[in-house]
């Protein structure tokens, strides 16, 4: 029992931290419309940032700089921030596919990063001795995670009020003007390419965020915790939960992250050691399939977007 | 050292340039980036490694590490990828055209199929690398200190050849005309009496196949990997992009440059960031000259 119970917290955490991202993504997608191809770039800047901020010093390290938490983790959304300021920037003023081009290129160029600079990031060895504010806090480590996991709730708690009401407010509902008809917006006086590069920095702050929660939960960054697939899960996540409603970017999450999980345990389980890797495979191609079928036969997912009117229409 | 990187260099643009052309074509005509072409090289150099383990292994012809078998594997994986590609369209992309969705819809399902294309090649053939013979060859010293094996002159010629005749075939014949036409127009088109159902299929089928043959190109001079077009993805779109959508010898410049810069970068970074070379080039093209450095048009 206490077994299953210490699972689902580290699940739930695991699955809420994805949901932050998935709330990132949905900004920058359901809400704006603006094809974010590199949100693992995003995630892993934040991690990094984070592990490098507040990590315990070591000699051969540049970073580790034994920072607070919460430095670490204003310092990560500060850094997924800037990020996407550049790509955005380089791509505000284009066709759609050339953010997800340029959000992609993002990605591969984070993650050779992480594998090359050591001095740095600790190369292949990635960063150790991450700092969780609760570790070590309680005798029993069951206790520990359920503290973390309260701040991980608390936290996509106040992502979530806050998206809720910057989508009710004019400032979403330009968002959303922008994803339907940008050439309506823009006829109507608005900066269309400020508000679509400030939406896109939000979000992939957002998905800076959930990655120094994660760098934290974990303890521990390598370039192997930021794999492409991490894109393509946080995708499945929202389009299969509902794009364009912030509740149905967390129940993706939840239920996408439940089917991963459960396949990897399934294979894991059942398949010998020299057959693993088809279980990985046959995950990915699960969640392939999941987007193209979701695209195909129910594009607005298991709960779609709500009609939204201003408070002040009656 | 810098000759032989300039030599290095061209090999990879070539086999970029064929990628990135037949991303080109279909991103141009269909006005979508696919994010699964880069799988469409991984299956046409699997497709012709297949071709070659069923064939009886014949001589190796003249200097070359391959015999015939591998001749006819590139005919028959171009084929293979061609379909491959054409099927995907009827499947997906087809299907969310006809309902009107937006362009980044497409880029969208063509992301899920890339990651299911990807894993398949995993599931039938293995994480291993495989080669198409274990021929050593002894390399020719083409120029004073630039040594190029034989199979690296071949490609290059091959892949000189190739553009020469795409360009003939786009510019002269019927269905090049078709296509032409179709990417400046389709509703023009479809009046004129042009089945764009058709001209679709042949774009897809082109692409493929011209994925197909950068693939064996890129199994051949290196090896064959599962992640082999995955990890060409981002030097095919800045190619494409840097050449300027829909222009074959923009293209080809394109594949070019982002080959040579990518060699040459070795110079003077370490190695391992030779793969964020594409991403640098890219970032500078967009914020400078988005439409392509050959692309007449100013508007992107």
């Amino acid at each position: 029992m206490i077994g299953f119970v210490s699972y689902l917290v580290f699940f739930l955490t695991v699955a809420l931290i994805l949901g932050i991202a998935t709330l990132g993504l949905n900004l920058q997608w359901g809400g704006t419309g603006l094809f974010n191809a590199g949100i693992v770039g995003f995630y892993a800047i934040g991690a990094y940032t984070f592990a490098i901020l507040t990590a315990p010093a070591r000699p051969e390290l540049l970073g580790n700089f034994e920072l607070p938490w919460i430095v670490g983790l204003v310092g990560a959304m500060a850094a997924a921030a800037l990020a996407a300021l550049i790509t955005g920037l380089a791509t505000v003023r284009l066709r759609g596919d050339y953010l997800a081009v340029a959000t992609f290129g993002i990605a591969v160029t984070i993650q050779l990063v992480a594998t090359n600079f050591e001095a740095l990031t600790g190369g292949t060895m990635g960063i150790a001795s991450i700092p969780n504010p609760f570790r070590g806090l309680f005798a029993a480590p069951l206790a520990n995670n359920f503290g973390y996991l309260a701040v991980v709730v608390v936290i996509l708690a106040i992502a979530y009020v806050a998206l809720e009401r910057i989508a009710r407010s004019p400032w979403g509902r330009v968002l959303k003007a922008i994803r339907e008809d940008e050439v309506a917006a823009e006829t109507l006086g608005k900066n269309t390419r400020s508000f679509r590069l400030q939406a896109f920095v939000i979000g992939s702050t957002l998905m800076g965020l959930a990655g120094a929660l994660y760098a934290s939960f974990i303890g521990f960054v390598s370039p192997f915790d930021f794999l492409p697939i991490l894109t393509f899960q946080i995708w499945t996540m929202l389009i299969i939960g509902g794009s364009g409603n912030n509740r149905g970017a967390i129940l993706g999450a939840i239920v996408v992250w439940g089917i991963w999980s459960a396949i990897g345990a399934a294979s894991s389980k059942m398949l010998p050691e020299q057959l693993q890797i088809y279980g990985g495979a046959a995950q990915a191609m699960i969640i392939g399939l999941a987007l193209v079928l979701v695209l195909l036969l129910r594009p607005r997912g298991l709960i779609g977007e709500q009609p939204v009117t201003s408070r002040h229409a009656a | 050292m810098i000759g032989q990187a300039i030599a290095d260099g061209l090999l990879t643009g070539g086999i970029l340039a064929l990628g990135a052309i037949g991303y080109s074509l279909c991103a141009h005509m269909l006005k979508f980036a696919n994010f699964a072409h880069a799988e469409m090289l991984t299956w046409g150099a699997y497709l012709a490694f297949a071709v070659v383990a069923f064939l009886p292994a014949g001589p190796a012809i003249g200097p070359f590490s391959f015999g015939w078998p591998l001749l006819v594997a590139i005919v028959v994986s171009c084929v293979g990828t061609g379909l491959i590609a054409v099927a995907a369209d009827a499947l997906v992309f087809s299907k969310l055209r006809k309902r009107r969705a937006s362009s980044l819809t497409l880029v969208f399902a063509s992301f899920g199929i890339a990651l299911i294309l990807r894993n398949l090649v995993l599931f039938v053939w293995g994480a291993d690398a495989h080669y198409y013979s274990q021929e050593l060859q002894i390399s020719l010293e083409v120029l004073p200190n630039v040594r190029l094996m034989p199979d690296q002159v071949l490609v290059l010629v091959l892949t000189v050849a190739l553009v020469v005749a795409l360009h003939l075939f786009l510019k002269f014949s019927r269905i090049g005309v078709a296509m032409r036409s179709m990417a400046e127009n389709p509703a023009l088109s479809q009046v004129c009496g042009i089945d764009i159902a058709k001209v679709v299929r042949w774009t897809w089928m082109l692409s493929g196949a011209l994925a197909a043959i950068a693939g064996v190109f890129a199994g051949l001079t290196v090896q064959i990997r599962p992640e082999m077009g995955f990890n060409m993805l981002l030097a095919l779109f800045t190619a494409a992009i840097l050449g300027g959508t829909g222009s074959l010898f923009g293209a080809v410049a394109g594949g070019l440059i982002v080959g040579l810069a990518e060699s040459l970068s070795a110079l003077v970074i370490p190695t391992g960031y030779k793969a964020a070379v594409p991403f640098g080039l890219l970032l500078i093209i967009l914020y400078l000259r988005p439409q392509g450095l050959f692309s007449r048009s100013a508007r992107v």
